[in-house]
């Protein structure tokens, strides 16, 4: 390369445009604006991700717990389970609810999708803060649990496979929520979330271990088929290696495999939405 | 008349085409044309002409389903990235992010676009105080009124300093004191070199802004000028009304012909008995039929006239009693000025008693009308 490759007129025109800043810039912007918002919303998410599992601990472990209705080691079954739902649930809500408003109503999302940055690249920020929604809620409901039930298994070593899954049910679950709220017209959005997000939750080894199942095995099929089972199951398996659980590897290899999957259609159906 | 030397147009459309799912005509059907940096284009048309779906083809939110569109010589089809770069847009609904207070909104815009963070510090707070913002920077988004909003989305379309800035109807249903503050900035553009695309209804602000404007309706476009030209395409569309009390022996019709047969007179006809006050105005609107549909009546002609220039010359005596006033409308093909002269001299000679003279001037907004006809939308 010599000066005198670069002709002079050209170099001009570069001066004279708008310089096109580095995609990495863009998009940590963008992160920086979600994460703000996130830590405004803080306790949003504490009401949202918390209620409805420390309500679900407090009735199957105090309440029936207390009555031998359920027995005293259930509670041990359950906190893994409950970890596990906050994740995919929270991360599941705090990206679909928003974008919902977002696009339908308030079409704030515009000034973010007109930043010079690939409209795909922002639906992958709403998925990075989706993760890590759901990994503070898995974060804010273990010691929460913990105190409800009066202990909790503790096994430092295991710690990374827990992050892990956690963080693959956090995406699985804001992949999961950013293609329901771009392809679903705003009518309907009320209805599949019940539709979508009940089964989820019941079908989802949240109460019990996969491997339990197999009393039922029609329903131990159904349960095999929701990525939930996946997270709950490699969570409980970290937290409680005594009990009967599906290997790691197999938790995993499916979650990955559908991180991967929802990756694609949400992404797809973001950019749809976005630029029509 | 785009391009000027060999700098590249700011805006570039070529035969673009833009068909949305399940409609069976083009909103936007082969439009072309080209913006030259630094100039400030007018976009004009009815409601559902296609103005909104071509800035958004241009900013990169809607794909064209055919034809090509440059923004600073990127294309926005091939490379929307490099696109929103160059340009920034005020879109007609208020989008401002109402998860951040408003001076975030103008500082998270700049770190989108990579402004250093010092740098858009200072460019936020001269940006507020040029808008008139900076004591309500840091409330929340949703106590602003509708103007502060649209005062806040322009400051925040500029602090990336676009080469092209796209606003989508910058003034509805704003209050006089935004209005002037936005197109004084609007103006204030030019100088600093930033090309502007503007859609709007506002045709007397846009007549006196704009370098050319353009017309637009199905999709197409009709017509391309300065304001100038295309007003003095209607020359000899002028209306001139006299309210006259003919002499006690004089034919009104007798007169009426005399009035028609003076140089520059297209035409001359006579009107309904004299108006009550404050209709005048509203029946000479109507009477300007320049080539467009004929609509709805009443609603359509009060349209017509909003931004015409309108001026009572004279009230020169009050109604004689007994003898009918008669109102007569010449059509001009010349300059009111220059009929009115011999017109005066032929009432004089036929003792003819002047009560009301008022004078019709073509406008942007005829030319609007008259292009794309008075049928409501």
């Amino acid at each position: 390369m010599t000066d005198l490759d670069a002709p002079p007129a050209a170099a001009k025109n570069t001066t004279a445009a708008p310089a096109r800043p580095r995609a990495h810039r863009v998009f940590l912007a963008i992160l920086r604006r979600d994460l703000l918002v996130t830590g405004k919303e803080l306790w949003v998410i504490l009401v949202q991700v918390g209620l409805t599992p420390l309500f679900m601990l407090f009735v199957f472990v105090k309440v029936l717990g207390g009555q031998d209705i359920v027995a005293g080691n259930f509670a041990d079954l359950f906190l893994p389970g409950i970890i596990a739902l906050a994740a995919l649930t929270t991360a599941l809500q705090s990206v679909a609810l928003p974008l919902v408003k977002e696009f339908g109503f308030t079409r704030e999302i515009e000034d973010r999708l007109l930043a010079p940055l690939s409209t795909n690249l922002v639906a992958v920020g709403k998925l990075v803060v989706a993760m890590l929604r759901g990994l503070i809620a898995a974060a804010l409901i273990y010691p929460l649990g913990a105190l409800m039930v009066g202990s909790a298994p503790w096994q430092p070593g295991r710690l990374p496979m827990v992050l892990l899954t956690v963080l693959l049910g956090g995406w699985i679950g804001g992949g999961i929520g950013m293609t329901l709220a771009t392809i679903l017209p705003i009518q309907r959005i009320n209805i599949t979330f019940s539709l979508v997000v009940t089964p989820i939750i019941w079908t989802g080894c949240i109460h019990y271990p996969w491997p339990r199942l197999s009393s039922m095995p029609w329903f131990q099929t159904v349960t095999a088929l929701n990525p939930m089972t996946y997270v709950s199951e490699g969570v409980r398996g970290a937290m409680l290696p005594g009990v009967a659980h599906l290997p790691a590897w197999v938790c995993l290899l499916v979650l990955t495999g559908v991180a991967a999957m929802v990756t694609v259609t949400s992404v797809r159906s973001f950019s749809r939405r976005a630029v029509q | 008349m785009p391009s000027s030397g060999g700098s590249p147009a700011a805006v570039e459309v070529a035969d673009l085409v833009k068909r949305y799912p399940g409609s069976t005509t083009a909103a936007v059907d082969g439009l072309s044309f080209t913006v030259t940096p630094g100039e400030i284009f007018g976009l004009l048309g009815p409601n559902g002409a296609g103005k909104s779906t071509t800035v958004g083809i241009l900013t990169t939110r809607l794909r064209a389903s055919g034809g090509r569109a440059l923004v600073g010589g990127v294309d926005v089809v091939g490379d929307p990235v490099a696109a929103r770069a160059q340009l920034a847009v005020v879109p007609q609904h208020n989008n401002l992010d109402r998860a951040l207070t408003p001076r975030q909104n103008l500082l998270y815009h700049a770190a989108y676009h990579g402004v250093g963070r010092a740098e858009r510090n200072a460019r936020a707070d001269a940006l507020l105080d040029r808008f008139g913002l900076s004591d309500r920077a840091d409330k929340r988004i949703e106590a602003y009124s509708g103007g502060m909003a649209q005062r806040l989305m322009i400051a925040r379309a500029l602090i990336h300093e676009p080469a092209v800035l796209f606003l989508d109807e910058p003034t509805n249903g704003l209050d006089p004191q935004s209005r002037r503050l936005i197109w004084s900035r609007i103006r204030e553009m030019r100088g600093r070199g930033v090309t502007v695309v503007l859609t709007t209804h506002q045709m007397s602000a846009a007549a006196a802004l704009v370098d050319r404007v353009g017309i637009v309706d199905h999709g197409r476009l009709l017509t391309l000028d300065t304001p100038g030209n295309l007003i003095k395409g209607l020359a000899g569309r002028s209306i001139l009304d006299l309210t006259v009390t003919p002499a006690a022996r004089d034919e009104p019709d007798e007169l009426l012909r005399a009035l028609s047969e003076v140089p520059g007179v297209r035409k001359g006809e006579r009107l309904a008995a004299a108006p009550p006050p404050g209709r005048g105005a509203a029946n000479l609107r109507s009477g300007l039929g320049l080539g467009g549909g004929f609509g709805t009546g009443a609603p359509a002609a009060a349209l017509t006239a909003l931004a015409r220039r309108e001026r009572a010359v004279a009230t020169l005596a009050p109604d004689p009693g007994g003898r009918q006033r008669v109102r007569i409308r010449l059509h001009l093909a010349t300059d009111p000025a220059a009929v009115l002269g011999p017109a005066l001299t032929i009432l004089t000679t036929r003792s003819a008693t002047l009560t009301d003279v008022h004078i019709a001037e073509p406008s942007l907004e005829d030319v609007f009308i008259g292009l794309t006809g008075r049928d409501l939308r």
